[in-house]
């Protein structure tokens, strides 16, 4: 194996070529249209462009694939997470081909691709399952009795599913053939199989997952196990090794299940044994995942192990230590993963430029694809970053990792960081009282809400205001040398607004002989020492001296400090009158595209309503009826790409 | 020093203060900017504004600033002269103190050549003194044609009234804004039509922004609110393609390396005690560089080349008061030179006058003073004059005083301006009185003389200091000695709008 094509995209595809380029394999990299400049491409030795935008057009394509392997006498073909990743039909593509595919065998991925198909095997093995009903056969009239059986609330999933697509969560028999319908749709275009199932909710349950690593030779071994029970909208968000929760039994319990259900199915290379554990500690098989895994960081931080090197030499052949000669765990790891999304509209994906993007690298490990100017688009997953830090206990990881998302500079798109923060410093988080509906008991708005409040915020547009000062006496063509904004007969201070959010704050300054002066809102405020640059601000501030780096883009003020991050609208100083929606308009909330409309202009809709479903970042968004009345207008159609803020509707009350 | 400095705070504030706090307050009621306010928001943000005399009519009987502010400022990169009415002080009526005050920027305006803009709402002549007003007011409105002429571009911004006699003020400008209503413009408001014509209109009708945005097409863009106005000025000032004539700072600026703070403790107060006007100059120069011209000869009379801001130029500062026939000669050569290389000059007064006594009338003072004054009156250059102290007799001429057209002339606090120092006034009068009496045989009455000696002169002095010339509108401004570098850097660059051309021609120099 001298040269390995990878088949993915963003940071996996830069952590496989980092393993790859210290083993001497060479690297292909693939990419799409959108992708051309990302570093990923620049990483590998020789990149192939597969053309288009989405991933059906670009990295799903399995004969562009092929083609791009043969075209670079590629050897191998690893195929990261997501995407085809879990294909069998690819993985036995790659077989055909000629090359090898680092992963399991297809019929292996075949197989656990298929939640029906695993949890049979598994139930065979004597692994605990949780109980599921399949409804291919059941006629629509009776899928509420298979419910029943099950008992409310339950899971309607996607059977070729991962990462919360095609997943449904149904409180009542009402709601379930809607529910049915929309995986389904979720399901067809993420995955190419729209196949659900029904699957009994275990309440508040921690989700375990075990890594588990088989080679050629028969043997299966685990990598200890890992907890990934904070998520949103069953994204995993925050995953740690080792579980704070188990007990030194239940942990036995479960990594010798997963051990079992490797080899039950002759498992080889990098798989994961996901498991439900309930508050009494019993566990349950969920699905079994055949690729390494988005959280393997936090498993090889504290092994010490490359779980991407473990893969490639499995697919050599080479045989596997004997669980005795596993590290033992040493430490603590927690990684977070950072979204272009925000945590306060629903976890709307954001979209944009990212300006912007450093992470303060001391004591972390920062997997990521993206870099400053690239754009966040809607047509792949918004995940910025995975950060993991290590510590000597969970304690101190988790407060490592929290300071260095807390310092983060990330400008141009919104994200979940400051609910990352939060929660990292989350008092039951750190008691390790967590389960999968943390962020169902505790507000992701509170949460993650801006990490700096009115005081920071006031302060960092007083830095943005005096950065800008600094900009415009640089860039002034006539009177640059005078003192900036000199008054022999000063009546008034400079004067700037800014927007933020909703706020609006007014800030202002007046620097003479003796100092400046300055007010945020009503309120003067004592600052003295000042060193104002278009990118950077030095002030005290209340007898404290900070630095305030300030930089602009996309008609946004950035403002970092220790205080932590803002961002800014400047208000114009002439302000022209706003062209105003009519009221009862519909915006779309994100872009995306309309997937359905389900009324006519002229319908009487009431409050709540379903009006028409928008697809973006391959998640369904149901746009409804904020009010009850009489749609007038209609303004998108089926399969209608549409922009942020562009009005999808008007009702008439 | 300090106190001149906080007497000076203290005019300054009233003129902040406007008509008063109900003035103010009622102005703010109907959702209007104060004529400051309005001069910030046309201003480029950060960037300076320099107001001229505005301490003008302080100590008159009419309110400090006298209900107009003026100054330089920067809008949209270019260099202007804005002047702006207020409307809380006797709802904006043009008094004669105004009247100067307005006269005066348009004077600068053009020497300088500074577009104008003129913020307008007021309620015309302050009609109890229409004697002092109405004739020479005439040329509020020549001047500002004339400044169009001269290929300067004239604004007029209007927020309220600007009727009768006033209408011409947007009626003689280049550009003209109009507030939607609010501006009101015509030459005869309802009640006069009424009783001309017995015609019943309303203001609106007459002289409203609408109107005359779209139907007399007197304004060329009406302005939604104030706000707007300025906006609207500053969109105007932007598509001038202004270009100043002058060369434009040849160097980069550099600061002092002596601090401007101690520029207060510098003076004397007492202006009978000479200081090193040196360390004025290394306090106000680019890294405090000046090459001193002549430093051996006429050493009462400072000569060199220095920069301020980058601009170069030449300097002539009065070292201890005295002016003999080496200072005159020496001055009346450095101006030449000054010509010679097209250099700005900076004249700074400490000057008491020209030397008298028979060794010096026989050793021809008047002759070398009249070198000095042919050169200072002939010289095409541009003059900024700074009195930094006492300004007597003949040498305030030669110096370029008032008279002597500089195109700024600015006062240190302390500075003081008569014929002669008021003992010295006073002691010839005495003298004079004594002859008379004498001659005609009469008993001079010591008692009496005494008394009307000590009146005199205490009246000469009061009349020669600062705030008393500076509110009769005989210099542009008194300034806080700290700020000379930036005031006479803001001047340097006004008179760089304009062509910085020197001359070979001058009088008859008197051998």
């Amino acid at each position: 194996m001298n040269k390995i094509l990878i088949a993915n995209r963003g940071e996996i595809a830069r952590r496989i070529m980092a393993t790859c380029r210290r083993l001497g394999i060479e690297t292909v990299a693939v990419f799409s249209d959108v992708d051309r400049h990302a570093r990923f491409v620049f990483d590998a030795g020789e990149a192939v462009p597969l053309g288009g935008q989405t991933a059906a057009e670009s990295y799903l394509r399995i004969d562009a694939l092929l083609e791009a392997a043969r075209a670079t006498n590629a050897d191998a073909v690893h195929p990261g997470y997501g995407f085809l990743a879990e294909s069998a039909e690819f993985a036995e593509a790659c077989r055909a081909a000629g090359l090898v595919f680092i992963g399991p065998r297809a019929e292996t991925i075949s197989a656990m691709g298929s939640k029906i198909e695993s949890k049979r095997l598994m139930i065979e093995a004597g692994v605990p399952v949780v109980p599921s009903v399949t409804i291919d056969d059941i006629p629509e009239a009776e899928l509420a009795a298979a419910g029943d059986g099950l008992g409310w609330p339950l899971l309607v999933k996607a059977s070729a599913g991962g990462g919360g697509k095609g997943m449904r969560l149904v409180e009542s028999r009402e709601g379930l053939v809607e529910a049915i319908g929309a995986a389904r749709r979720e399901a067809g275009s993420s995955f190419g199989d729209d196949t659900v199932y029904l699957e009994a909710y275990v309440p508040a349950p921690r989700h375990v997952e075990v890594q588990i690593m088989g080679d050629t030779h028969g043997r299966v071994v685990h990598l200890y196990e890992r907890e990934c029970s904070i998520q949103r909208r069953y994204q995993k968000i925050i995953e740690e090794s080792p579980s704070p929760a188990l007990s030194a039994e239940v942990r036995s319990e479960i990594l010798t299940a997963a051990v079992t259900a490797g080899e039950a199915v002759g498992y080889e290379g990098a798989g994961t044994v996901e498991f439900l554990v309930a508050p009494d500690g019993s566990f349950f098989f969920l699905e079994m995942n055949t690729r390494l895994q988005v959280e393997h960081p936090v498993t090889e931080a504290v092994t010490g192990l490359d779980l991407v090197q473990m893969q490639i030499d499995v697919a050599r052949g080479e045989h596997l230590p004997e669980q005795s000669s596993v590290p033992p765990v040493n430490g603590h790891a927690i990684e977070a993963r950072l979204y272009a999304e925000d945590p306060l509209n629903e976890f709307l994906p954001s979209i944009g430029t990212l300006h912007q993007f450093r992470i303060p690298r001391e004591g972390v490990r920062v997997d990521a694809g993206v870099y400053d100017g690239v754009e966040i688009g809607i047509h792949y997953d918004p995940m910025l970053a995975k950060i993991v830090a290590h510590g000597r206990t969970r304690a101190e990881a988790a407060r490592r990792l929290a300071e260095a998302l807390g310092g983060a500079v990330i400008h141009g798109v919104q994200t979940n960081r400051a609910l990352l923060v939060r929660v990292l410093r989350h008092p039951e988080f750190l008691a390790g009282d967590i389960d999968t509906h943390f962020l169902q008991r505790h507000s992701p708005v509170e949460l993650g809400a801006p990490l700096t409040g009115v005081a920071e915020g006031g302060l960092h547009a007083l830095a943005a205001a005096l950065a800008d000062q600094a900009t415009r006496r640089a860039a002034a063509t006539v009177l640059g040398a005078v003192p900036t904004g000199w008054r022999n007969n000063p009546s008034q201070m400079q004067e700037v607004s800014y927007q933020r959010g909703a706020d609006r704050i007014d800030v202002g300054y007046r620097m003479g002989r003796g100092g400046i002066e300055a007010h945020i809102g009503d309120q003067d405020v004592a600052v003295s020492g000042v060193d104002a640059q278009p990118d950077h601000v030095e002030m005290t501030v209340n007898g404290v001296h900070r630095r305030y780096q300030v930089s602009r883009a996309g008609g946004r003020h950035y403002v970092d400090s220790a205080l932590g991050s803002t961002d800014f609208v400047e208000i114009d100083r002439f302000p022209e009158s706003e062209e105003e929606a009519a009221p009862g308009s519909l915006k779309a909330p994100m872009p995306g595209v309309v997937r359905r409309v389900d009324v006519a202009i002229g319908d009487d809709v009431a409050a709540g309503d379903l009006l028409l479903v928008l697809e973006a970042m391959k998640m369904e968004h149901n746009v409804l009826a904020p009010v009850a009345g009489t749609v007038t207008e209609l303004r998108a159609a089926v399969g209608e790409q549409v922009e942020a803020g562009r009005v999808l509707a008007v009702i008439e009350e | 020093m300090e106190a001149h400095v906080a007497s000076l705070e203290a005019t300054l504030a009233e003129a902040r203060g406007g008509g008063g706090d109900k003035y103010v307050e009622r102005h703010r009621e109907r959702d209007k900017l104060l004529p400051r306010e309005r001069i910030e928001l046309l201003l480029d943000r950060d960037a300076p504004l320099l107001e001229l005399s505005p301490t003008a009519a302080a100590g008159t009987g009419y309110v400090a600033g006298a209900s107009l502010v003026t100054g330089i400022g920067v809008v949209s990169d270019v260099e202007c002269m804005i002047l702006a009415s207020d409307p809380t002080v006797r709802g904006g009526a043009v008094n004669p103190h105004g009247l100067a005050k307005m006269l005066r920027a348009y004077e600068i305006a053009l020497a300088n050549r500074l577009p104008l803009f003129f913020l307008v709402e007021s309620g015309g002549a302050d009609l109890e003194r229409q004697i002092d007003i109405f004739l020479p007011g005439g040329a509020m409105f020549r001047e500002l044609t004339r400044l169009s002429a001269a290929g300067i571009p004239t604004i007029s911004l209007v927020f309220g009234n600007s009727t009768a006699g006033g209408a011409y003020l947007p009626g003689m400008s280049d550009y003209v804004v109009m507030v939607k209503e609010r501006a009101k413009v015509f030459l005869g408001g309802p009640p006069l039509v009424k009783m001309a014509t017995g015609e019943e209109s309303t203001d609106e009708e007459l002289g409203g922004a609408e109107m005359h945005a779209r139907t007399s097409g007197l304004a060329d863009y009406m302005a939604l609110d104030e706000a707007d106005a300025m906006r609207i000025g500053r969109l105007i000032a932007s598509r001038l393609n202004w270009r100043k004539l002058g060369p434009g700072p040849r160097r980069r600026s550099i600061e002092p390396r002596f601090d401007a703070e101690e520029l207060l403790g510098v003076a004397s107060a007492d202006l009978k005690v000479p200081f090193d006007v040196r360390e004025v100059v290394a306090r106000v120069v680019d890294d405090s560089d000046f090459d001193e011209f002549k430093p051996l000869y006429g050493p009462n009379l400072v000569t060199g080349w220095a920069a301020i801001h980058g601009f170069e130029c030449g300097i002539l500062a009065n070292d201890r008061g005295v002016l003999f026939s080496e200072e005159a000669q020496k001055a009346a050569q450095f101006i030449q030179l000054a010509n010679r290389s097209d250099l700005p000059l900076i004249f700074i007064q400490n000057v008491t006058g020209y030397m008298v006594g028979s060794q010096y009338e026989q050793g021809g003072i008047i002759k070398h003073g009249a070198l000095m004054v042919n050169a200072v009156s002939n010289s095409t250059v541009p003059h900024i004059t700074l009195q930094v102290g006492g300004s007597y007799g003949a040498g305030n001429y030669g110096m370029a005083g008032r008279a002597f057209k500089p195109r700024f002339l600015f006062l240190w606090p302390n500075a003081k301006t008569a014929v002669m120092g008021p003992e010295q006034l006073a002691g010839t009068m005495s003298i004079v009185a004594r002859q008379a009496a004498e001659a005609r045989g009469l008993e001079f009455d010591e008692a009496a003389d005494e008394e009307r000696r000590a009146a005199l002169a205490e009246r000469i002095e009061a009349e020669s200091l600062a705030p008393y010339t500076s509110a009769r509108l005989l210099d542009d401004g008194i300034i806080d000695p700290r700020d000379t570098r930036t005031v006479l850097g803001m001047s340097l660059s006004a008179a760089h709008s304009n062509t910085v051309e020197g001359t070979a021609s001058f009088g008859v120099f008197r051998m």
